[in-house]
């Protein structure tokens, strides 16, 4: 307890305010008082910038389509989401005959849950965050994981084939991806030295997204796997699959679902810009810069520009085809984040110490590598591409038959 | 190609979309600005033209248009016009074929260029004499391009008089052209 009192400026001094305020008989309270208070401040933070994640979101798709979104309820339609809430809420909660009762139940809420408590371990501010976990980035990819359980927990429990078979997909997708964003995240830490997640910004002299641009690119196309998002989200195939494991969710239940949804784009791009863009920091590559902005204005203007590149990459790309997204995790990601921590681990043999000028010959390094890789797969690609044969001809023309 | 240039492609494609202005109109305060020659309901009748033939009534493929009509005792000469009591036209069936309008030997009937007539209950979606009476005189120009050349634009909200609306006004017959074209012709 002492130790994260040390670190923890805003904790400390929470505790002392609350300390004054209670008599001495309770000042074991103070400690319950000021984690409850944060807790308060970061999951209602977390749940208004998700709320504003589906406003921003539905205006800029919008107008990636040329369109203008959502702009009648209140002004430019920022209260959206409010209406929104207030719909799902008024609606009426079906529960379906066949449905399990618990599993049913527990699905949104233990979604809900994961998704706020992955936000526990993100630094906001120097010396301010809630958890400073030794095992941060373990926690932030094993927490989530239960997300996919609560996914099946809910197609299992309603009682629906295409429940279960969305549910199904997810599963066997979301561990397929689980293990290359994994493997890629193995980079920073080498990098990093620590798995605690405010090592590993104060270890970003450089950004990451420099020093590590293979483990970028296949944490961002996993994570946004884990988030069944586009192009990923066939595990609620609309056109084959009705809407995946929450098709028989309705009223609040879908709308706790949808939050958790939207809540894991706001967490992951908080956790990317923690990870790769130097957290709270300000992302210039002059560290010792004056901080401009307080840190936590850096720390939400990261996590928009992460939740603006999602919507982007919704945007554009259609759905994939199961058998290609698995190929895509096995056959592309997971070699690719192999070869990056084989890379990264080579590096930091060479320089166990870097000064500056070595970290900058890293980043050369780990480009060439990256393009390299690039010019391989689209070399060997070429190679194997299958040429049109005789065996795609199945009409035969008269005039091939004599 | 190499490997991701497709993706890359098609990320640049919607980049260059969210930088273009949206096509959205916003349905109640803004409107498409229809064609002048749209065939649109609010029928712009003349009634100055109309004899109530019901030539209008006679060649509509949907029978919706309904007209009764009374000598007035005022003009029941031949080539004058009757009186009319009703022109019923159930819009809610028609089809917008401009028919009647092709049929009118007097250009009485034109076609509107509104599209605008939502309502609650079928029974109301019924255009009476009153309403025609009533209704704006902008007439799509469909069947009389003629007005597109002397620069009328139905959307502009300037109205057409019932002589600029089609042909020469006829002239009511005197007895002595009566009698020049039923008697002294044979």
């Amino acid at each position: 307890m002492e130790s994260s009192f040390d670190k923890n400026a805003l904790f400390a001094n929470l505790n002392e305010i609350f300390l004054d305020l209670l008599p001495e008989s309770l000042s074991w309270m103070a400690y319950l008082g000021t984690g409850l208070t944060i807790i308060l401040i970061m999951v209602n933070a977390v749940l208004m910038l998700t709320a504003f994640g589906t406003y921003m979101e539905r205006r800029v798709l919008g107008r990636f389509q040329t369109r203008l979104g959502p702009n009648r309820v209140g002004p430019f339609g920022l209260l959206q989401p409010l209406a929104d809430l207030l719909k799902l809420i008024t609606k009426e909660d079906l529960r379906p005959e066949s449905a399990d009762k618990i599993t049913f139940f527990l699905a949104p809420v233990l979604m809900v849950t994961s998704m706020l408590a992955v936000v526990a371990v993100v630094p906001f501010g120097k010396d301010s965050f809630l958890a400073d976990l030794n095992i941060g980035v373990l926690y932030l990819v094993g927490i989530p994981t239960i997300a996919t359980v609560s996914m099946f927990l809910g197609g299992w429990g309603s009682g629906n084939r295409f429940a279960l078979l969305g549910a199904a997909r997810a599963v066997a997708m979301l561990i397929s991806y689980e293990v290359p964003m994994i493997v890629s995240l193995a980079g920073i830490l080498i990098l990093a030295g620590s798995m605690s997640l405010v090592d590993v910004v104060q270890a970003q002299q450089i950004p990451f997204i420099l020093l590590q641009p293979i483990a970028f690119f296949v944490f961002l196309v996993s994570a946004s796997a884990e988030m069944n998002r586009s192009p990923f989200d066939l595990m609620e195939a609309e056109s084959e699959l009705t809407a995946g494991f929450h098709t028989e969710f309705s009223g609040m239940r879908f709308g706790l679902l949808q939050l958790a949804e939207f809540g894991e784009v706001v967490v992951t791009s908080a956790i990317l810009a923690t990870l790769f863009l130097r957290g709270w920091e300000n992302p210039f590559i002059p560290s010792d810069w004056q901080q401009v902005l307080p840190p936590q204005i850096w720390l939400i203007g990261k996590m928009l520009f992460f939740m603006l590149i999602f919507t982007w990459i919704r945007a554009t790309l259609p759905r994939m085809r199961i058998d290609q997204v698995m190929a895509f995790a096995w056959k592309v990601l997971f070699p690719l984040a192999l070869i990056n921590m084989f890379v990264t681990a080579a590096l930091v043999v060479a320089w166990p110490d870097p000064t500056y000028t070595q970290l900058w010959m890293m980043v050369g390094v780990n480009w060439a590598v990256a393009i390299g890789c690039l010019t391989g797969y689209t070399l060997s690609r070429g190679r194997h591409r299958q040429k049109p044969t005789e065996s795609v001809r199945l009409v035969q023309l008269p005039s091939e038959v004599s | 190609m190499p490997f991701g240039l497709g993706i890359a492609k098609g990320m640049m494609v919607t980049l260059r979309n969210l930088v273009r202005k949206p096509v959205t109109v916003q349905y109640p305060e803004q409107r498409v600005v229809q064609n002048p020659r749209f065939r649109g309901e609010d029928f712009v009748w003349y009634e100055e033209r109309c004899t109530g033939c019901a030539s209008c009534a006679k060649y509509c493929p949907q029978g919706i248009i309904k007209i009764v009509t009374s000598p007035s005792g005022e003009q029941t000469q031949e080539g004058e016009k009757y009186k009319i009591e009703t022109f019923d036209i159930e819009i809610a069936r028609c089809m917008f074929c401009g028919l009647c309008v092709e049929a009118c030997p007097y250009d009485a009937l034109h076609m509107g260029t509104g599209f605008e007539r939502a309502m609650p209950r079928k029974a109301d979606l019924v255009i009476t004499v009153d309403e025609l009476r009533a209704s704006a005189k902008r007439p799509s120009t469909w069947f009389r391009p003629q007005l597109q050349e002397r620069g009328y634009e139905p959307a502009s909200g300037e109205e057409v008089s019932w002589q600029d609306a089609g042909r020469e006004a006829t002239v009511a017959p005197t007895y002595d052209d009566m009698l020049k074209r039923w008697v002294e012709k044979r």
